[in-house]
C-alpha cells in the first residue's frame, strides 16, 4: 500500500509539474521544436529544472542502502546503442512533433477528457500493444534484453 | 513557471525513486499496464496514473486546462501510434530518457534524447514550413 501511495504522490506532483511548465499546452511543445518559427524556449528551463532536482536527487537516494518501500533499485544498466533504440528514437520524434504530445502531456489532457488527446492516447496504446507483439513474435531477432 | 514546473517533475522523479527504487518513465507505466496487466507492479503503475488525474480534473474544473493543438484526425492518430510505438522501442519516452536517463548521464538516454530532438524539429519543419504552409 505504501508503494501505491508513494507513487499516487509522484503522479500528482508529475501532473502539476507539467500544467505548472506549460508542458501540458502542445503549442508551446511545438513551439520550442520550431526553430525557424516564434522560439519558446520555455522546455528548455523545464528540462533544466527536471535534470537539477533529479540529478541531485537521485544522488542522494542511491548512497541509501535501498528504496523506502521496495527491496532494491531498478536502474537500468544497459550501455549499449542499438539500431532499435535509434529508430524507436525517430518514429517517437515524427509522432511527437506532428502533435506535440508525448505520453505524459497527452495522459494529462485524456484525463481532462479532451477528445483529441483520447483519440491519441487510444492510438498510443495500440503503438504500445504492437511493439509488444512485434517483440514477441518472430519477425525481430531475440536476444535484446528490455532495459 | 518552466524552472519551477520542471522542479516538480524532478520531485515527482525523485519521490519514486526514493520511494519505489523506479526510474519515472510514463511510457513504460502506462505500457507496462496495459504489456504486462497481471504484474506485481501493476498497482503503483495505476496509482501514479491516478495521481496525475488529479491535477488535469482540477485544472479542467478551473478552467486551466490548455487546448490542443488543431490537428486532422488521421494525423492525431498517425502520431499517437509512432509516439507508443517508438517510446517501447526505445525503452523511453521524454520523462524516462529526457528527465530521468539524462540525470543519471546514460548513454543511451543520450542518443535516445538528441535523436528523438532532432527528429521532431525536422518533422515540425516539414509541417510549418516545409509543405507550402500545410
Amino acid at each position: 500500500m505504501q508503494r501505491q501511495i508513494s507513487a499516487f504522490a509522484a503522479g500528482l506532483l508529475f501532473g502539476c509539474g507539467l500544467l505548472v511548465s506549460g508542458m501540458a499546452d502542445p503549442a508551446r511543445v511545438l513551439g520550442f521544436l520550431d526553430l525557424f518559427g516564434t522560439w519558446d524556449p520555455t522546455l528548455a528551463f523545464v528540462m533544466g529544472g527536471g535534470l537539477a532536482v533529479t540529478g541531485l536527487g537521485y544522488a542522494w537516494c542511491l548512497r541509501r542502502s535501498g528504496p523506502l518501500c521496495a527491496v532494491n533499485y531498478q536502474i537500468p544498466n544497459r550501455r549499449d546503442l542499438d539500431a532499435r533504440l535509434f529508430l524507436g528514437a525517430g518514429l517517437f520524434g515524427v509522432g511527437w512533433g506532428l502533435v506535440g504530445y508525448c505520453p505524459g502531456p497527452a495522459l494529462l489532457a485524456g484525463a481532462a477528457g479532451q477528445g483529441t488527446a483520447l483519440w491519441f492516447c487510444g492510438a498510443m496504446l495500440a503503438g504500445m500493444l504492437c511493439w509488444r507483439w512485434l517483440e514477441i513474435s518472430d519477425w525481430l531477432q531475440p536476444g535484446t534484453a528490455k532495459g | 513557471m518552466g524552472l519551477a514546473g520542471g522542479a516538480l517533475i524532478g520531485a515527482a522523479a525523485v519521490l519514486l525513486m526514493l520511494a519505489n527504487g523506479r526510474i519515472m518513465g510514463i511510457a513504460g507505466i502506462v505500457g507496462g499496464v496495459i504489456q504486462e496487466p497481471r504484474s506485481a507492479d501493476t498497482p503503483w503503475r495505476l496509482a501514479f496514473l491516478a495521481g496525475m488525474a488529479v491535477p488535469a480534473v482540477a485544472a479542467t474544473a478551473l478552467g486551466l486546462f490548455p487546448a490542443s493543438v488543431p490537428a486532422g484526425m488521421g494525423m492525431v492518430l498517425v502520431a499517437g501510434f509512432l509516439v507508443g510505438l517508438g517510446s517501447r522501442m526505445a525503452n523511453g519516452c521524454t520523462s524516462g530518457h529526457g528527465i530521468c536517463g539524462l540525470a543519471r548521464l546514460s548513454r543511451r538516454s543520450m542518443a535516445a534524447v538528441a535523436t528523438f530532438m532532432a527528429v521532431a524539429g525536422l518533422t515540425v519543419y516539414v509541417v510549418r514550413h516545409g509543405l507550402g504552409g500545410m
